[in-house]
């Protein structure tokens, strides 16, 4: 599903969230990367709303999951009433809690976070099952003004293993991904 | 008592010292000890108010301003600042975020005796995460502002100015 990203990213911003370990893999500009792994669950979508705002002439794409959204629903009314043309807001939804176990998040597959994000005033929310429809939208997604909300079925890849005993896949200390980051931009470290 | 004492900071003072230093935009979420304030912000055009619905998603909005290069600071309440205990671990201190926390301190007493719990562990909570702090309980104390700036920017950290109004 990345790799379909990676197609139309272009020169925007992207927070991969917790995709990071896939996507620092294949992107081809690292340096408009913030893959960040998980400072405090949760945060993405602020975050991302943050570049936004911040950078309003480039487009940000961040890669939120349904856990982190969870924890932090109010953040979709501040998005919509922010209104940030540039920022485009996907939402991995795998229906668990892949990096404790696979415990359910509540109300698992009943949830439409597509209509709440709508209902908090996103003008432009969709949802997706599979691969072959979004590959056919997602030119038209990014191509029109944001805020955009995008709810995405994907499969868990659980994790059981004792944090310390887990693959380390971050390249850069967050702190290195975010002076890079505003390099990039033009912003002093 | 000298009466400049008595008074609580006026809204006024603080505004002129968030321009002062730059500010670009407020994370807030509203509190009564600085109701006031926010009158004041949302009347100036200079900045730009976002309104968060849980103070701990404030934290990571911050940094991602700052990442941007814009130089936000957040408007909370005490309790508010409890609440995003992780957040403030998570996306402020462990990324080295220089921001300002304007923080309402409620149930402070110039005395010290209070019965809410809400300020009772405002200043351990503060000292828990090692992030410095300013009480400024008239206009005479404005100037911690600033030095709460410049802290923030010459550290790199978070960096909390207590407003208190009895």
């Amino acid at each position: 599903m990345l790799k379909i990203f990676q197609q139309h990213r272009r020169d925007a911003i992207v927070i991969p969230g917790r995709g990071g370990r896939h996507w620092v893999k294949i992107s081809t500009r690292p340096d408009l990367d913030a893959p960040l792994g998980d400072p405090a669950m949760g945060g993405h979508a602020s975050f991302a709303l943050g570049l936004a705002l911040a950078r309003p002439e480039r487009k940000v794409i961040v890669f939120d999951s349904e856990g982190d959204l969870l924890m932090n629903l109010g953040i979709l009314a501040t998005v919509a009433e922010q209104k940030p043309a540039n920022l485009y807001h996907f939402m991995l939804d795998n229906e668990c809690y892949a990096t404790t176990g696979g415990q359910p998040v509540p109300n698992c597959g009943n949830i439409a976070y597509d209509a709440i994000a709508r209902g908090c005033g996103y003008p432009r929310a969709s949802a997706y099952s599979d691969l072959e429809s979004l590959s056919k939208d997602l030119g038209g997604i990014l191509h029109q003004p944001g805020p955009a909300f995008v709810a995405l079925k994907v499969f868990p890849e659980i994790e059981n293993a004792p944090l310390g005993k887990r693959p380390r896949w971050m390249t850069r200390t967050r702190v290195q991904v975010l002076g890079e980051l505003r390099e990039a931009l033009g912003i002093a470290k | 008592m000298d009466d400049a004492y008595a008074a609580p900071p006026s809204p006024n003072i603080l505004l002129e010292q968030l321009l002062k230093n730059g500010v670009t935009d407020v994370v807030w979420l509203p509190d009564s000890e600085t109701n006031k304030l926010f009158l004041l912000l949302k009347a100036e055009p200079s900045l730009r108010l976002i309104g968060v619905s849980r103070e701990g998603p404030a934290c990571s909005l911050a940094a991602g301003l700052y990442t941007g290069g814009r130089t936000p600071v957040v408007l909370i309440q005490n309790t508010g600042l409890m609440e995003c205990g992780d957040s403030l671990r998570g996306w402020v201190l462990g990324l080295n975020i220089p921001v300002v926390f304007i923080v309402g301190y409620r149930g402070w007493k110039r005395h010290g005796v209070t019965q809410d719990t809400a300020a009772i562990y405002t200043e351990p909570f503060l000292n828990a995460f090692g992030i410095q702090y300013y009480l400024v309980e008239s206009d005479a104390d404005a100037a911690h502002i600033t030095v709460a700036f410049e802290e923030s920017k010459n550290k790199k950290k978070p960096v909390a100015v207590l407003v208190a109004g009895e």
